[in-house]
């Protein structure tokens, strides 16, 4: 491990003579590698779950959550990708909370777990906020509620979003990040599709603006539903993006998938993706975006 | 029967297919191919022809009766041209007002690598977004095997009707097993809870109507196409603008 430790810890001052001082042999830092690992403050340094070196958490966020020493993007939760683009959120919907529509066993447990863990409803937060000053209706889908899963709350949330913004000629930026549908919800699930879809038109038929930016992953039935009906579709640089993951396709053609198959290279490639943002230069995109579409036209 | 029978049932050997129901229902039947833009998928059959005097857009997502008509059909999976060839027949429909009459009856899109380069999620996408939103009457009838966004791509309708022992359901139940139990032979159990039968669908909401299936038999396809020109005749007389709000209804409800 190449990392510093006892550069991290010099400016700490004891709290007490039990710690000893910096100079007493006994609070050395350790050269053994484990007893380093265990002895790291959970939100002063993080490893970096691709390469592996410890970064430390402040530098992590001001970078956005990509390494930097390799480059890796962490996913970031449904709040902390707002932020990273957006000023002025202002929460919409956030008392909504479905249950259990099919009785599904665990279900209901499951979802109290993951409340409870994430501070969060669902999957998905929603609002309206300005991006490079151009005020906008804005969703966003949080990786921590199973992986991003549609379900009715979802669903809902973001019908709710369109139908907001199509009221108000707002236009809508939704950062998606999703495995599919929540299965436990079966056939509510998949009727959320729909509903999305249709939300989704009816915003774009009044003449409106609908950026979709695709992030890791989007898949399943969220990427077969708003996640591809967007004006424009704008892909993180590296996010796997496709209908069925990669498992999936293995097991139906019993054979590998190639390298950077279903990556946001590849799509731009096939034409399936506008345009690819690395994460530092999405806001200036989009906010680029939001001011060309907000301009008067002289057509 | 319990869920898993009617699983099993969805998938038998023999039981009629797309081919089958378009034969019987739809008078003149001419076959339209390609979806003008990479190729012709097999697993989608559509076209145009007559139910009961009155011209009609028919689409079917058909499985293939023997080991040979399955492969060519490629078992019923389609890939995004499929899609694409069910929006070009519905645009052409809404065209010349007539009504799309879809028969779905997939285990769900294809899966594969040609598949994900041609855009499957955006194909289905659009699918679902221009059929919710098309300015013609449209029905929907699962004459088997409902599998998730495959099947929805084609059952954004004013109805969705199932047949008795069809299916419609997010995933698989061996799916459903496997990722949430890791466990194959929980299925049984999976198809219980994944609420797929006719008469769970009707209790949802997720279908408008089941209709019994006297053992395939003439009486049960002469009785269907009465229905279903019933169906299209009431909504003829609905303005466009009037039916694109119900369908919306009829989806924001869930």
């Amino acid at each position: 491990m190449k990392f510093d430790f006892k550069k991290l810890f010099n400016f700490k001052k004891p709290q007490n003579e039990l710690e000893g001082t910096e100079d007493a042999p006994a609070a050395q830092p350790a050269p053994e590698e484990p007893r380093q690992e265990a002895a790291i403050p959970e939100k002063l340094a993080e490893k970096c779950e691709s390469c592996g070196q410890i970064v430390l958490s402040d530098e992590m966020e001001e970078n956005l959550g990509v390494c930097p020493k390799c480059g890796h993007y962490k996913k970031l939760d449904a709040r902390a990708r707002i932020a990273s683009c957006a000023e002025n959120f202002e929460e919409l919907f956030a008392e909504e909370a479905g249950g259990n529509p099919l009785g599904f066993p665990s279900y209901d447990e499951k979802l109290a777990a993951l409340r409870e863990k994430t501070g969060e409803k669902d999957a998905v937060v929603c609002g309206t906020a300005a991006i490079g000053g151009v005020r906008c209706a804005l969703f966003s889908m949080d990786y921590r509620f199973q992986m991003g899963s549609m379900g009715h709350t979802v669903g809902e949330k973001i019908t709710k979003l369109f139908e907001y913004a199509a009221a108000q000629r707002l236009p809508v930026v939704g950062f998606i990040l999703s495995g599919g549908a929540r299965m436990q919800e079966g056939i509510v699930s998949l009727m959320q599709m729909a509903k999305t879809s249709a939300a989704v038109a009816k915003h774009g038929e009044a003449g409106l603006l609908y950026i979709a930016v695709l992030t890791d992953p989007t898949t399943g039935g969220v990427s077969a539903s708003f996640a591809f009906e967007a004006d424009i579709i704008v892909a993180e640089k590296g996010a796997l993006i496709g209908f069925a993951g990669p498992r999936v396709i293995e097991q139906t053609i019993r054979q590998k998938v190639p390298e950077g198959f279903q990556r946001a290279e590849l799509l731009q490639e096939k034409g399936f993706v506008d345009l690819i943002a690395e994460r530092k230069e999405l806001k200036e995109k989009l906010a680029a975006l939001l001011k060309i579409h907000s301009a008067e036209a002289t057509a | 029967m319990n869920a898993y029978e009617i699983v099993l049932k969805s998938r038998e050997k023999g039981r009629p297919t797309a081919a089958k129901y378009i034969e019987k229902i739809v008078d003149g039947f001419i076959e339209l191919h390609g979806d003008r833009r990479f190729a012709d998928d097999p697993a989608v059959v559509g076209g145009v022809g007559f139910l009961a005097g009155k011209p009609v857009t028919v689409i079917g997502i058909e499985k293939g009766e023997d080991t040979n008509d399955k492969l060519a059909h490629n078992f019923g999976c389609a890939n995004p041209e499929g899609y694409r060839k069910a929006m070009r027949l519905m645009r052409e429909a809404e065209k010349f007002h007539r009504p799309v009459l879809c028969f779905v009856d997939t285990s769900g899109a294809y899966c594969g690598i040609g598949a994900e380069e041609r855009g499957q999620a955006e194909a289905i996408a659009s699918s679902i977004m221009e059929m919710i939103r098309l300015k013609t009457p449209a029905l929907s009838v699962l004459i088997g095997e409902g599998g998730s966004g495959g099947a929805l791509g084609l059952s954004a309708a004013d109805e969705v009707w199932i047949t008795e022992t069809a299916t419609y359901s997010v995933i698989s139940p061996e799916g459903c097993a496997s990722i949430l139990w890791k466990d194959s032979s929980k299925v049984a159990e999976a198809s219980e809870c994944l609420k797929l039968t006719a008469n769970d669908l009707i209790e949802l909401g997720a279908v408008d109507k089941v209709v019994p299936e006297r053992e395939f038999s003439e009486e049960f396809f002469a009785s269907l196409k009465g229905e279903i020109a019933a169906f299209f005749a009431e909504k003829a007389k609905i303005p466009a603008e009037e039916l694109i709000e119900a369908r919306y209804r009829r989806f924001r409800k869930f």
